[in-house]
């Protein structure tokens, strides 16, 4: 690295005032999906789902015995990772700019607070979007693959209907993961609670539900565990199901989303 | 052209800044001093609007930074080098900014030969990077929207000699062009060097601001002669305090022309009359901000 002299003309200081335009908002989220992947640790959970994908398909390949060989095994074999995944990848597009500093940069470019993470949640619905389109199209090619090499009919046991209910089941984990880094704004600390109320919670509220029969009839409303299950297994179909995953997404996902945009917009960011 | 107006930010149990305002004008290197804590960092995060001021007002060209469209167009600003994720390459940094200020891709190489960042330095991640290079893409970024208003938190940090000469000329050929730099340092001879205007803070308020020139005269003046006693008599007739250093020098608070005045009148041969800049901005910052100072030492 050497100095080197000036040229006037990349850092001139134009007199005249420009005519600036906002920023628009189908820009912002472009760069959002950029930045969930162009980091190391992003660029390996964006391998880490191909690689997953591939890697179910082939253990339902190989272990799953012949008449097993069925599209709705290998997509509950591809879908566990996923649903892992996803809510990390939602997480860390979050988080990232208060434990990586990189809020300093971006709040000053874009002052609005709320139309970058506004922008972040709608590149995390294309990423689960397209990530449970690549799930399922590696399912439907290990299906393929199966039936072939047992030399059965191919199954496909999964619905259109079905199938939407499960990505749909992602993306609520999704927007967890998404409220818990709005939050909390610390990597570390939202994918702790993730897994605090993704694995640690259905135990206490299904242990609960046990001893408290007045609590059984009320766990459907609140455990949004109980729900996403109902979703990845097409049991969602009620308007009394439905009404129960509005529940648990008030609950969980809207009310403390917007109490943690309120506080993230005043916040100080350092 | 920045304006700060009564600008007070308070935490929990105390004030960061306290009733700040001044002005940063076009065309003028602003230099923005103040010992650790005294609020320079929390003023310049109130202007890019990444802290909300308890009360007061600060405007970039009479617009509030967060009322801004496109602000990366209109204002530079770099207030920490590192506050950048370590995961990304220097030029994946530079192309996300040019990205959302919506400019050609082209600006990027421009920026990454400007700063002097070679093409497999901006390939490495910014995790390798030293403190001088984070730096150097700091000022990058900051210019990469080709603003007229920059706005740098200790940009000097960390860089080479070479690195702090090249931004020296680079922000006062930037002033020259009409621009408006506001800087903070810790490097006073920096700031003594770069700078047209200076804004002094300590504890948060305040202590003194104006014009370099202004402010170093208000050092007083510096006269040596060969009877420095009996100077010191005669400007203590003319009812000017005065104090004799040990090596001979007498300092006073009093412009040099009454010095020389009253010199003159009383005889005295004079061997050296000036203002008593070259004592220079690092007596004047312990000075003024002498109540403020960590080590209570003032010079």
């Amino acid at each position: 690295m050497t100095a080197t002299t000036t040229s006037p003309d990349t850092i001139g200081a134009t007199p005249a005032r420009r005519t600036v335009r906002p920023i628009p908002t189908a820009r912002l989220v472009t760069i959002e999906l950029r930045k969930m992947f162009d980091t190391r640790s992003g660029f390996w959970m964006l391998v880490s789902i191909g690689v997953l994908s591939v890697v179910a398909t082939g253990a339902v390949l190989v272990f799953a015995p012949d008449n097993e060989i069925a599209y709705g095994n290998f997509a509950a074999a591809i879908g566990f990772p996923m649903s892992v995944i996803l809510p990390m990848i939602a997480i860390l597009g979050v988080t990232s700019e208060w434990s990586q500093r990189s809020g300093l940069t971006t709040f000053t470019l874009v002052p609005s607070r709320g139309r970058v993470i506004g922008a972040k949640a709608l590149a995390t619905v294309v990423v689960g979007v397209v990530s449970m389109a690549v799930a399922f199209a590696v399912g439907a090619v290990g299906n393929l693959l199966g039936s072939t090499i047992t030399g059965l009919d191919t199954v496909w046991d999964v619905s259109l209907a079905a199938a939407a209910q499960i990505v749909l089941g992602n993306l609520v984990g999704m927007a967890i993961g998404f409220t818990l880094g709005v939050v909390l704004r610390s990597s570390a600390a939202a994918i702790v609670g993730y897994f605090v109320v993704s694995l640690v919670l259905p135990g206490i509220l299904a242990l609960l539900a046990q001893v408290r029969p007045w609590f059984a009839d009320l766990q459907p409303w609140i455990d949004w565990n109980y729900t996403q299950v109902a979703l990845f297994e097409n049991d969602t179909d009620t308007a009394r199901e439905w009404a129960m995953l509005a529940s648990t997404t008030g609950i969980w996902i809207a009310l403390p989303l917007v109490v943690g945009l309120l506080f993230l917009r005043r916040s100080e960011v350092k | 052209m920045i304006t700060v107006e009564s600008l007070t930010r308070r935490y929990a149990g105390f004030t960061a800044v306290d009733d700040v305002s001044f002005t940063a004008l076009p065309g003028r290197v602003t230099g923005f001093l103040g010992p650790n804590g005294a609020g320079k960092s929390t003023t310049m995060r109130v202007m890019v609007g990444l802290t909300v001021p308890t009360s007061g007002t600060a405007t970039i060209n009479g617009e509030r930074f967060a009322d801004l469209p496109n602000p990366g167009l209109e204002v530079g600003v770099l207030l920490d080098a590192s506050a950048q994720h370590a995961g990304r390459t220097g030029r994946e940094i530079l192309t996300l900014a040019a990205d959302t200020m919506g400019l050609p891709r082209r600006r990027v190489d421009e920026m990454l030969e400007l700063v002097s960042l070679t093409p497999s330095e901006a390939r490495r991640c910014v995790r390798n990077y030293s403190l001088g290079m984070r730096q150097r893409l700091g000022i990058g970024t900051a210019l990469l929207g080709n603003p007229r208003v920059l706005i740098l938190d200790e940009p000097a940090n960390g860089l080479d000699p070479a690195g702090i000469r090249w931004m020296r000329d680079l922000l006062t050929g930037f002033a020259s062009q009409g621009g408006t730099v506001l800087l903070s340092s810790h490097l006073l001879h920096e700031i003594e060097v770069i700078a047209d205007d200076l804004v002094v803070i300590g504890n948060g308020t305040i202590v003194a601001s104006g014009s370099k020139e202004e402010l170093l005269a208000a050092a007083g003046t510096l006269v040596r002669s060969t009877s420095p006693r009996d100077l010191v008599h005669a400007l203590e007739q003319a009812g000017i305090p005065s104090t004799l250093a040990g090596d001979g020098s007498v300092r006073t608070d009093a412009a040099s022309d009454r010095v020389g005045a009253v010199a003159l009148a009383a005889g005295i041969a004079l061997t050296e009359l000036r203002s008593a800049e070259g004592a220079g901005l690092e007596d004047m910052f312990l000075s003024l901000t002498a109540d403020t100072q960590r080590e209570g030492a003032a010079a």
